[in-house]
């Protein structure tokens, strides 16, 4: 049932695998997400009216609070792969909660937020507009909780004690993929939500 | 290393579906893949012979037209993305890649594994959406993919699974091949079909989220109403058919590269000499992953882009070929004054050669803009696919499959029934398609049930071509089954072959290297150990 270990058991071999396999992976992330911004370029270029006026018709208020938090969740992921770094799991474990409980607060305002514009009649097939809206919001909602559930897993797994200074792959390639996330809802908010 | 005999059932001796199902054995998933890729050739290969069942006669005889618009639309999509994109990555380069580089397994085990249930899942969905079977064509196109009754948004979900497993796939070779090469295994060492597999992977990982989103766009068109590419809502339609390409173009290469990869293993073996321009070969595959992504828009000649885009995509297209004859060349020049054996890989590899240039050669007619007016949507297009995709690729696969099998299985096949088989597989593939250029240059369209009388005798042939076929195919994998069961066994190198592979026993064991080999030499030092000189 087991394979022998690919990388002839060297950890440094297994750690450089893992970081050219998650660089790797967030190419193809970005290609996704690059699809979807193509066609937000290509709509807008044909569009620009709608665009300005339909942009309107959104929570900048809630899109810049959610923006803060990921910011914040980001802030808190770094230092929890600087804790372990340094050996301390138990920090650790506290910093990447934290993550999880942010991550939850930005599902949460994303909620409102959805549950507002349906309430105004705006829904995914309204017009190209929010259909890009929701399919990119929605989209970029799906790798939250993604990430979440992996923050989670890193959790449980450093309880059970195997992360230490020494060892600490699944730590930082699990923090480099938050950061991505952020990343995108970085460029997410001005397209979305600030531009006219 | 010294060679060592295959007594030992190798990698193959524990037994029980779990010891199938859970194994994080590269060897044992390449094995799975193999069987299910080659599974859905044959259901692909029932459609096929229904098609041209149904072409007999110019009226419609058997099947409705709907039923014609599913069949064909089936046989294309499960060819395609159940067989021909998977088969020879994900089969016979899951089990070849660590064996060829000296390593003990792929970079990721684990998600190794999870890429072939994923991938089981993907076409279990693809099955379930039979329920209300799709018609478009396997290229799906909006609008009337986002119309029509079928189960669109179901099947886009399958794809977009095996999608996603190819991805996880061309990730783990390319960090496999980074980062596990054997102490000595430099670039240039590398063996040219790890080359094909590398630039495969590389188009893999970039193409394939491309296609995932344009499929998850549709099936949300389905269900939400979403308005990407729907123009009664401001959508548009040939964004579609741009996404679209700019996946399915490099995808051809996806299934090309790794058959130019065994080709380059099997020439030299079955010549006895150092492949001629080694760098070339391999430079190729990267140059062909790379413009590969420049040329989709030949597909779209007709829907409508700018002139000056036309031209563009026109003159970029003919650029691909450059590369591609490169390869060719090089082939050639080796077998050129070779000590040339024709055992049955071989003859599929020259058959490869051949049919490939015949399909070649055939492109640029489609490529040219003008021509391509006159002759898009034709049986010219259907015969220029068969002989690139299943001419080349599908005997590639083939060359693959008879090389390899005494490594895979530890036991030897029967040359003799091997060499009827690929007779009548040679002579029923170019009496099936090579009507079709025929059919094709006189007008006949393509995607319909039923045809004008004066096509008829063209027609007739090319189904008793696929009847002859189909025999050789029937022929070739009763062999395999009977070479499995009752074959002698397979000494570890009965090709006298120099890559690694064949320094291990047949079949390998699951550690694939007792000790880590160290490599002191290239693949192809067949009298003239020295390493690659161009
Ligand atoms: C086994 C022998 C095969 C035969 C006799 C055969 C026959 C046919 C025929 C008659 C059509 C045209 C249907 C029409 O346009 O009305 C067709 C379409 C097609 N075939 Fe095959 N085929 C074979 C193998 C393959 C293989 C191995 C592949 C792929 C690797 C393949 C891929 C396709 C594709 C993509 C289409 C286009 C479907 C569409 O129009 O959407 N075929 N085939
Ligand atoms: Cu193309």
């Amino acid at each position: 049932m087991n394979a022998p270990p690919a990388d002839h058991g060297d950890p440094r071999v297994a750690f450089e695998s893992a970081k050219l396999g998650l660089w790797t992976f967030l190419a193809t992330e970005v290609l996704l997400f690059g699809a979807l911004f193509t066609a937000y370029a290509v709509f807008r270029l044909k569009y620009p009216a709608l665009f300005h006026s339909e942009h309107l018709k959104l929570n900048r208020v809630l899109g810049t609070l959610n923006t803060l938090v990921l910011i914040t969740s980001s802030l808190a992921v770094a230092l929890g792969v600087d804790a372990i770094r340094k050996g301390k799991a138990r920090l650790l474990e506290k910093y990447y909660g934290v993550t999880v409980l942010l991550g939850a607060v930005f599902l949460c305002v994303k909620y409102i937020e959805w549950t507002e514009e349906f309430h105004h009649g705006l829904y995914p097939g309204t017009n190209i507009f929010f259909s890009l809206y929701f399919m990119l919001t929605g989209l970029h909602g799906i790798h939250v909780i993604l990430g979440m559930g992996i923050l989670t897993y890193v959790v449980v797994l450093s309880r059970r004690g195997r992360f230490s200074a020494g060892y600490h792959t699944p730590v930082e390639v699990s923090g480099l993929y938050w950061h991505f996330i952020d990343l995108v809802w970085i460029y997410l908010l001005p397209l979305l939500y600030l531009i006219g | 290393m010294a060679e060592e005999s295959g007594s030992g059932r190798g990698y193959l001796a524990e037994r029980g579906w779990r010891s199938w199902a859970f194994t994080m054995d590269h060897k044992r998933i390449g094995v799975m893949y193999l069987y299910t890729t080659i599974a859905f050739f044959f259901i692909g290969g029932i459609f096929a012979l229904l098609l041209r069942l149904e072409l007999l006669s110019p009226q419609a005889k058997y099947f409705s037209d709907h039923t014609y618009n599913v069949f064909f639309t089936l046989h294309g999509a499960m060819m395609i993305f159940l067989f021909i994109i998977p088969a020879i990555p994900s089969g016979l380069g899951n089990f070849f890649i660590p064996l060829h580089i000296g390593a003990k397994d792929v970079a990721f085990p684990r998600i190794n594994l999870a890429s072939y249930w994923v991938f089981v899942a993907g076409f279990l969905v693809v099955i379930a959406s039979l329920v209300s079977p799709m018609d478009t064509g396997w290229t799906f196109y909006t609008p009337y993919s986002a119309k029509t009754g079928a189960a669109v948004a179901t099947l886009s979900f399958g794809i977009f699974l095996i999608g996603m497993s190819s991805i996880l796939t061309g990730l783990n070779f390319i960090v496999t091949i980074h980062k596990l090469r054997a102490p000595g295994m430099t670039w240039y060492r590398l063996p040219l079909f790890i080359w094909g597999m590398y630039s495969t992977s590389i188009i893999q990982v970039v193409a394939t989220p491309v296609v995932g989103v344009t499929f998850l766009l549709l099936a949300m068109e389905r269900l939400l109403g979403v308005a990407f590419f729907d123009p009664a809502k401001g959508g548009d339609p040939v964004l579609f058919q741009h996404f679209f390409w700019f996946y399915s173009h490099p995808v051809v290469y996806v299934m090309i590269l790794p058959a130019m990869g065994i080709i380059s293993e099997v020439i030299p073996v079955f010549s006895r000499k150092p492949i001629f321009g080694y760098k070339a070969i391999a430079y190729s595959s990267l140059a062909i992953a790379f413009i590969g992504f420049l040329v989709w828009g030949h597909h779209m000649f007709t829907s409508g882009m700018s002139p000056l885009a036309n031209a563009i995509f026109s003159f970029l297209t003919f650029f691909v070929a450059v590369p591609t004859a490169v390869k060719v060349f090089n082939w050639i020049a080796t077998l050129y004054k070779g000590s040339i054996t024709f055992e049955s890989p071989m003859l599929y590899a020259l058959t490869f050669i051949f049919l490939f240039a015949v399909g070649g050669l055939t492109g640029p007619f489609l490529g040219a803009l003008a021509t391509n007016v006159q002759l898009h949507d034709t049986y010219f297009v259907v015969a220029h696919f068969h002989y690139t995709m299943m001419g080349g690729t599908v005997m590639g696969f083939f060359a693959g499959l008879h090389y390899w099998f005494p490594k895979m299985t530890g036991k030897m096949l029967n040359e003799k029934i091997a060499r009827i088989a690929w007779a009548l597989v040679f002579i029923g593939f170019n009496v099936t398609f090579f009507t079709m250029f025929i059919v094709g240059v006189k007008g006949m369209p393509r995607r319909y049930a039923e045809y004008l009388p004066k096509f008829h005798v063209e027609n007739v042939i090319s189904t008793i071509g696929s009847a002859i076929l189909a025999v050789g195919i029937a022929v070739m994998f009763l062999n395999f089954l009977q070479g499995l069961r009752k074959g002698p066994p397979a000494p570890g190198n009965p090709w006298r072959a120099l890559s690694l592979e064949w320094q291990t026993p047949s079949p390998p064991d699951t550690e694939n290297f007792h000790e880590n080999p160290v490599v002191t030499d290239w693949p192809y030092g067949y009298g003239k150990p020295k390493g690659p000189t161009a």
